[in-house]
């Protein structure tokens, strides 16, 4: 729990290298220090902020702006439910207030075994399933109060860890663009021709 | 349906999809939706359970394929013989023997749209290869006519050619606001600055809306083409997908798309064996509905909070790293090479005067089908919501349909004949927005909607401007105190002058139009105010107010 670990301030060395200005890596590089935490700890940012340059309240800045970034420990599973207009005319309110029943802790917080966070959420773009729910990002469609049970149960026994990563890993997807095929960060600063190829084709007339 | 499977028990890890090949021509197939929703019902099972049985069947002359979304998502999982038209719905993977039947008579004959109304009143531009194709297959995508349409830019048209091409088509965004296509892509070109970059805006917030991610789910090899093709347009060589993190397949079919597509050459560099390079990689948001405005989306890209500014000037001359950015929407993007191929005045031929071509929405809310919908600028709502949407569930009476998101209003139904495009949604106080529909029946009361969605707007007030961050919590108390039963018609009064406030004074489009849905609902639905304030009661039964004290 602490800055980043070696292997990945070497992927954290990738990512910056793909932009001009390697500032423009810090939301990426808060996702992997998320990965790495399951939050964001004080001590991440200011590792991101040595390595992207910047001040490490610049990096809080950034971090406290997205809903998605922790700044605490939070549960293994994240379930949010989404709260916006389909799923409130379907009945979102009344499985929030059963979910917070059946694990006795209100949105926005996390059962004492550390297992699930529950959270309030605008719209998932999910309207024709309505209500819907998010757990870790993985959807769950026309959600019913026994379907919350059912989730609930399958998490405490370990029966979806197969089908949910854990908290934190929702940014895993990382590119790798063989640099032969890549055109490369190139820096406004320093180039400011246009590309060889349009010359080319604008008089290929 | 089968409300319950999708929160049932564990299910096993995905498999890796390994279908007997079939020898010879197709005589049939059976496309089996994957995309989220039915995937959330076990279609990953129906389609490995199918490739089975057809093999166990003997069927050597049958296809079973993935493929994106078919549309009608209420009735899922859905698995369709496109050579007969035949639909299956709300298909379980222990009974397919009526599919298998099927496949086994099945006559060749072409390809057929299903009979229902849902589908044969739907024009497909946009989601012509959804429910046809294997999103994870370039070879499909290509097999389709994809492709196409970047080789006839690259070998035979100038960029300028390009750019009026698409102006001549009269494509406008499909992010909400509608500006002309042509007229960005010709800004972005003459702007002076070099490197110049392409942002697909794949960060789709607006409630009611998931088109985007539908089309990215379902054919990701789209997306990128229009982006070649503008980023060819206007002489950039790198693009970057900015994706709403909360969609992971979406992000995922859209990786393997880009790493496929650099393999065969449809991006890097020397693309398809000419000078031409493109470059396109993915950034995942972190939960900001305000970085789909374009000024925030590039200062979210550029590391920092996602706050907008003011325009101009536009990211079209100074955009992302201060150079010429073009910025457009998932949908303007998939709209490109139909365009390119078919040509602008095939285009400009479909939709109204002012609005062509198609949209695609998404139909939620209190209506028989939901599900994603594709249809002709200019389309009745009375058609979409009764035809297509085979009407208000149980019966009940239509009230009103709500477009545009937080931005957006409710139309009632006195204008349900009235064509739907970019003018005529904002002439009866809504808003095209990125195309959500979300349908209400009696069962709605108006000023609870208005009061959702000032809730939506002031959780994300992005905080910079305070007419946004302080005016949409005003507003929201106000409606609160409404919907209680507090509220004076004072209350009422001084609600309005503060809803025009924030609409004037507001930095962004999410300010400006947050008091959208209050004047919307106040428009057509003033009594129902009127009701909460005056009589102290709910016309639809569902503000739970006290009832007033007896006056002696
Ligand atoms: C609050 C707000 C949210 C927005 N969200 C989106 C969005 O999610 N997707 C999108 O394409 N455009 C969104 N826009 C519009 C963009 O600012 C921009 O106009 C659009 O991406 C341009 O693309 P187009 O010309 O293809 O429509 C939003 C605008 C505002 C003010």
């Amino acid at each position: 729990m602490a800055r980043l670990t070696e292997s990945n301030v070497k992927i954290a060395r990738e990512i910056i290298g793909r932009y001009p200005r390697p500032k423009s890596a810090t939301i990426p590089l808060l996702h992997l220090a998320q990965e790495q935490d399951g939050y964001v700890t004080n001590e991440a940012m200011s590792h991101i902020a040595d390595l992207v340059g910047c001040t490490a309240a610049e990096v809080l800045g950034t971090c406290t702006f997205y809903e998605m970034f922790k700044m605490e420990p939070v549960g293994k599973y994240v379930i949010n439910i989404c709260g916006t207009m389909s799923c409130a005319l379907l009945g979102a309110h009344e499985l929030m207030h059963h979910a917070e029943q059946q694990l006795g802790i209100r949105a926005g917080s996390t059962t004492p075994d550390g297992l699930i966070t529950l959270e309030h959420a605008e719209c998932q773009a999910a309207c024709t399933e309505a209500p819907c729910l998010q757990v870790n990002y993985r959807y769950r469609f026309r959600v019913t109060t026994e379907g919350i049970d059912q989730l609930i149960d399958d998490l405490r026994g370990a029966k979806l860890t197969e089908e949910i990563p854990p908290h934190g890993t929702v940014a895993r997807v990382r590119q790798h663009i063989p640099v032969n095929v890549g055109v490369g960060a190139v820096d406004p600063d320093t180039v400011s021709t246009a590309p060889a190829w349009l010359a080319v084709k604008e008089e290929a007339k | 349906m089968s409300e319950s499977s999708a929160t049932t028990s564990a299910r096993p890890r995905r498999r890796v999809v390994n279908l007997p090949a079939h020898v010879g021509p197709t005589r049939a197939s059976a496309y089996v939706c994957e995309a989220v929703s039915c995937l959330s019902m076990q279609s990953h099972d129906v389609l490995l359970g199918l490739g089975e049985r057809v093999a166990a069947a003997g069927l050597t002359d049958v296809e079973v394929k993935r493929v994106g979304c078919l549309g009608l998502c209420a009735a899922g999982p859905l698995v369709q013989i496109p050579e007969t038209g035949e639909l299956f719905a709300h298909v379980v993977p222990d009974n397919l023997g009526g599919i298998v039947e099927a496949l086994a008579a099945a006559v060749p004959g072409g390809e057929r749209v299903p009979e229902a109304p849902f589908f044969s009143r739907q024009l497909r531009i946009v989601t012509e290869n959804s429910g046809r194709i294997d999103p994870e297959s370039l070879e499909d995508y290509v097999a389709s006519g994809g492709y196409q349409a970047l080789r006839t830019v690259l070998s035979t048209m100038t960029p300028a050619e390009v750019r009026d091409e698409i102006a001549r088509s009269g494509l406008r965004g499909r992010g909400g606001a509608g500006y002309p296509t042509g007229l960005k892509w010709n800004t972005v070109a003459k702007a002076i600055g070099s490197p110049k970059y392409v942002i697909c805006n794949a960060d789709e917030g607006d409630p009611g809306a998931f088109m985007d991610r539908s089309v990215l789910e379902s054919d990701p090899y789209r997306v990128l083409e229009g982006m070649a093709i503008a980023a060819y347009a206007v002489g950039a060589s790198i693009g970057y997908v900015y994706c709403r993190a909360e969609y992971p397949l979406a992000v995922s079919r859209l990786h393997k798309a880009i790493q496929a597509a650099g393999r065969s050459n449809y991006l890097g560099a020397s693309m398809l064996d000419t000078e031409f390079s493109f470059e396109v990689d993915i950034r995942q948001g972190a939960g900001a509905f305000v970085c789909g405005e374009e000024t925030a989306l590039i200062a979210s890209l550029e590391g920092g909070r996602g706050t907008p500014r003011t325009r101009p000037p536009y990211p079209a001359v100074a955009g992302l790293w201060h150079q010429p950015t073009l910025i457009n929407n998932v949908e303007t993007f998939a709209n490109v090479a139909p365009i390119i191929r078919k040509g602008g005045s095939w285009f400009a031929g479909l939709g109204t005067a002012t609005s062509k071509g198609t949209k695609v929405f998404a139909l939620a809310g209190r209506v028989v089908n939901t599900g994603l919908i594709e249809v002709p600028m200019g389309t009745t709502l009375r058609e979409i919501v009764f035809d297509i949407g085979g009407g208000i569930v149980d019966g009940r009476a239509f009230k009103a349909v709500q477009t545009g998101g937080p931005s957006g209003g409710c139309i009632p139904s006195e204008f349900l004949d009235m064509g739907v495009d970019y003018e005529s949604l904002i002439g009866v106080g809504s808003f095209m927005g990125s195309g959500g529909m979300i349908v209400m029946d009696e069962t709605s009361c108006m000023v609870d909607v208005a009061r959702y969605f000032m809730d939506f707007c002031r959780e994300e007030s992005c905080g910079k401007c305070v007419p946004c961050r302080v005016g949409t919590t005003q507003l929201f108390m106000l409606l609160e105190r409404i919907t209680t039963g507090e509220a004076t018609m004072d209350d009422l009064a001084q609600m309005e002058r503060l809803g025009h406030m924030v609409q004037r004074t507001s930095l962004c489009g999410l300010g400006q139009g947050a008091p959208n849905p209050i004047f919307s609902t106040l428009r057509y639905f003033r009594d129902e105010y009127v009701a909460h304030i005056v009589d102290r009661v709910c016309p639809a039964g569902v503000c739970s107010i006290e009832p007033a004290p007896v006056s002696t």
